[in-house]
């Protein structure tokens, strides 16, 4: 097309490029302003910010993936309510590929690159451990959902909080009265040969001696084992109950050996659901297990007498009635850990907004008004049970679920009273410096 | 090497050092803490460069000599409360004498025999750890507290817990480390290790003990790999049975061969190097590892020698 006015051709423009850039500085100005005057007139409305430290990678990933889940609908829940002191909450998300190195660089990269305000979500003891450090270098408060001891000892320090799950002294020591009254008095124990199954070989034993009841072998299994039918011989005749622990892949191979041992005429089996997390029951070669029981966190399977607070949480999280992903029955949740996400970021809400949490400035501020929290009661924001925690140690403690697999799904035929699982505290963070 | 004037070699080295120096200033704080890491971790890639870059000697078990560090310095100040020097020796003295037990044992192989038999070794002493679990903390490790990472010298005190002291004390011992293992490379010693990579017998033949030559130098890289655990136990506070798995046997090598074999500065090139494409990566996707391995395995196709390995061979002849 002809332009005889020269009033499409560029070329003849006089439009410099240094007038050029003088525009697209002042566009860009006009444009970024508004936002500007809105954040500095109100910083107390920008999003509260949490630093997600994600099992995505490693060991950790098929319970990394849930708690990713579980939290973001904690978060949703928690926005769509007006969020925390009326402020937004953002995840902000980091794998550390379950590796404990990796772990303290991650909660450096949040304290210090992405300056979140706490960090928040680690299960695996080891990882828990390793950050410990940075966290309380950083001065940032820094929630783990991990079950371990770790917290509860007092060897970490100020900054660290357990406050969504009970630690598994606490839970072991609270399975040992059913045991003895239910399922017998003489019990055999088979557990990893790491810290997860030092746990139960140094908990039980005295536990179950105050029951009356006796551990009379413990029998344990080195991490590299992928056959098991020779420590069966080990295993006392006159034991009626066996305690089970066994975690990662080789449970299968185990359950399917023990089955092997002992056919029909076996002794009762109790163990840890953390052996079958994100596991269907009704895999071949569990079949073994049917009318053996199980420690459960919070329940997999939809119960009849569910609160409502519980049917909410499951809908919310995206769960159905057998514990898997709405829309992929294959998908099977960590649901006896993950709840602990879920009410750990509402205890969050709690503290800081008990706190006046307004920025990093008051992360002291929110571990002190963490310490003085009490108890959670039962409710959507604690929808496991009720909780009572303990400051000084940092540490929560609620109710235990006893289930029986029964027709292919776990039935809980009992819950334990907190004060099963209560201890003496074995120290006192609030006696470290801020 | 042989044209290099040590004048240039050494102004490099210390150029080096200054523009580390130079980056405690500059860097934000997030990149102050992993290069304090990255340099802790480099001294233990130096440590094993010695042996595989100079001597030739392909180990598969270099892990234990970095937890024997770690554990020697972290177990003394957890347990027994030793302060921060003497149980940086201790690590030390740990990692030297368990290289030169397991050197008069395992140079008893060589090649394929020698990395079979030092990977064993390092498999038991990574049991050994879980196994004293009940001193060790196993598999979860311990926590050094911060009240007993602080250097007390005369009235003044150094908490290893602060970022730029902790950068600084692990600069030192980067620098430290990086200058001797120069004046070890450019020492008659050094020129035997490399004589006896390239051909043993020959050596052998003119007269040298080249078994005693590399069990000095396996005794030497054993120290230097247990001064980095034993600084990474008291600069970062954990000690944990991770560090001597079979992962961080192979981590070393894979920084050595990026940043080249047998180059004084390739260990630290090499740990910089991985360190920030796994951080870099890892924010964007979960499959970091595979881009990780990409970019080892194009590293390897057209810069076989390693980077600073591949720049001595093309344009650089004189870098040591």
């Amino acid at each position: 097309m002809a332009d005889k006015n020269g009033f499409f051709d560029l070329s003849k423009t006089t439009l410099s490029r240094r007038t050029a850039l003088k525009g697209i500085a002042a566009g860009a100005g006009l444009a970024l302003a508004p936002g500007f005057v809105r954040y500095s007139q109100a910083q107390s409305s920008a999003p509260i910010r949490i630093g997600f430290q994600s099992h995505r990678t490693g060991i950790g990933a098929a319970y990394g993936r849930w708690y990713e889940k579980t939290s973001a609908a904690a978060v949703k829940a928690i926005n769509d309510a007006g969020g925390i002191s009326g402020r937004k909450v953002e995840l902000v998300i980091e794998d550390d590929g379950t590796d404990p190195a990796r772990g303290a660089e991650v909660v450096n990269k949040f304290a210090k690159q992405h300056k979140t305000d706490i960090v928040f979500g680690t299960l695996f003891s080891h990882v828990v451990i390793g950050s410990a450090p940075a966290a309380g270098e950083n001065k940032i408060p820094y929630f783990v959902v991990s079950e371990g001891h770790h917290v509860a000892s007092t060897k970490l320090n100020r900054y660290v909080f357990q406050p969504g799950i009970t630690d598994v002294k606490s839970q072991i020591q609270s399975m040992a009265p059913w045991i003895a009254a239910n399922a017998g008095k003489k019990v055999t124990q088979i557990f990893p040969d790491f810290a997860f199954g030092y746990d139960h070989r140094d908990y039980l034993p005295p536990a179950l001696k105050a029951q009356g009841a006796d551990v009379i072998a413990q029998i344990a299994i080195p991490p590299t084992e992928s056959s098991f039918t020779k420590y069966f011989p080990q295993i006392p005749a006159e034991t009626e109950v066996i305690y089970h622990v066994m975690v990662g892949p080789a449970v299968l191979t185990f359950v399917k050996e023990l089955g092997e041992f002992y056919g029909s005429q076996r002794p009762q089996l109790f163990g840890f659901i953390d052996s079958l997390e994100a596991v269907d029951i009704n895999s071949p070669g569990l079949e073994f297990l049917d009318g053996s029981h199980f420690w459960e966190g919070s329940p997999r399977y939809a119960q009849p007498d569910d609160s409502a607070a519980q049917k909410a949480y499951r809908a919310a999280v995206g769960i159905d009635d057998n514990g898997a992903a709405v829309g992929d029955p294959k998908d099977v949740s960590t649901a006896a850990h993950m709840f602990g996400c879920w009410e750990t970021l509402y205890v969050v809400k709690k503290a800081m907004e008990d706190a006046g949490y307004k920025g990093p400035e008051d992360r002291a501020k929110l571990v002190e008004a963490t310490e003085a929290l009490k108890e959670f009661a039962e409710g959507p924001e604690h929808p496991q049970g009720p909780k009572t925690f303990n400051g000084k140690i940092h540490q929560c403690f609620g109710i235990q679920n006893i289930s029986k697999v029964e027709g292919g799904k776990l039935k809980v035929v009992h819950k334990t009273k907190i004060e099963d699982g209560l201890y003496e505290p074995e120290g006192d963070y609030t006696k470290q410096a801020l | 090497m042989r044209d290099a004037s040590p004048a240039k070699t050494y102004a490099l080295h210390i150029g080096v050092i200054a523009l580390l120096f130079a980056l405690n200033l500059v860097l934000p704080d997030y990149h102050q803490s992993l290069f304090a890491r990255i340099m802790a971790l480099a001294v233990f890639a130096m440590g094993y460069n010695l042996l595989f870059g100079y001597v030739g000697l392909l180990s598969l078990g270099h892990a234990m000599f970095f937890s024997a560090g770690l554990y020697g310095a972290g177990l003394t100040v957890y347990h027994l409360g030793w302060g921060v020097p003497e149980a940086f020796v201790a690590g030390v003295a740990c990692g030297a004498l368990l290289a030169l037990v397991i050197g008069l044992l395992a140079l008893r192989t060589s090649g394929v025999a020698f990395m079979i038999v030092t990977m064993m070794f390092a498999q038991v002493f990574y049991l050994l750890i879980l196994y004293f679990a009940a001193w060790t903390g196993g598999d979860q490790g311990l926590v050094i507290q911060q009240a007993s990472r602080v250097i007390a010298i005369g009235g003044a005190s150094f908490d290893l817990t602060d970022p730029t002291v902790r950068y600084m004390s692990a600069l030192a011992l980067f620098s430290i480390i990086l200058l001797v293992t120069l004046a070890v490379v450019r020492s008659r010693f050094g020129r035997v290790l490399v004589a006896i990579r390239e051909n043993e017998e020959r050596t052998k033949m003119l007269g040298y003990n080249t078994v005693a030559n590399k069990l000095a130098a396996v005794v030497a890289a054993g120290a230097i790999c247990a001064a980095s655990g034993a600084a990474y136990a008291l600069l970062f506070g954990y000690v944990g049975s991770g560090f001597a798995s079979v992962q961080y046997s192979i981590l070393p090598l894979l920084w050595v061969l990026l940043g080249g074999a047998a180059t004084t500065l390739g260990p630290l090139i090499g740990t910089l190097f991985m360190y920030y494409v796994t951080d870099i990566t890892s924010g964007f996707t979960s499959a970091y590892l595979l881009i990780v391995g990409v970019a080892l395995i194009l590293l390897v196709l057209f810069f076989p020698k390693g980077i600073l390995g591949s720049i001595r061979e093309r344009w650089l002849r004189w870098l040591p």
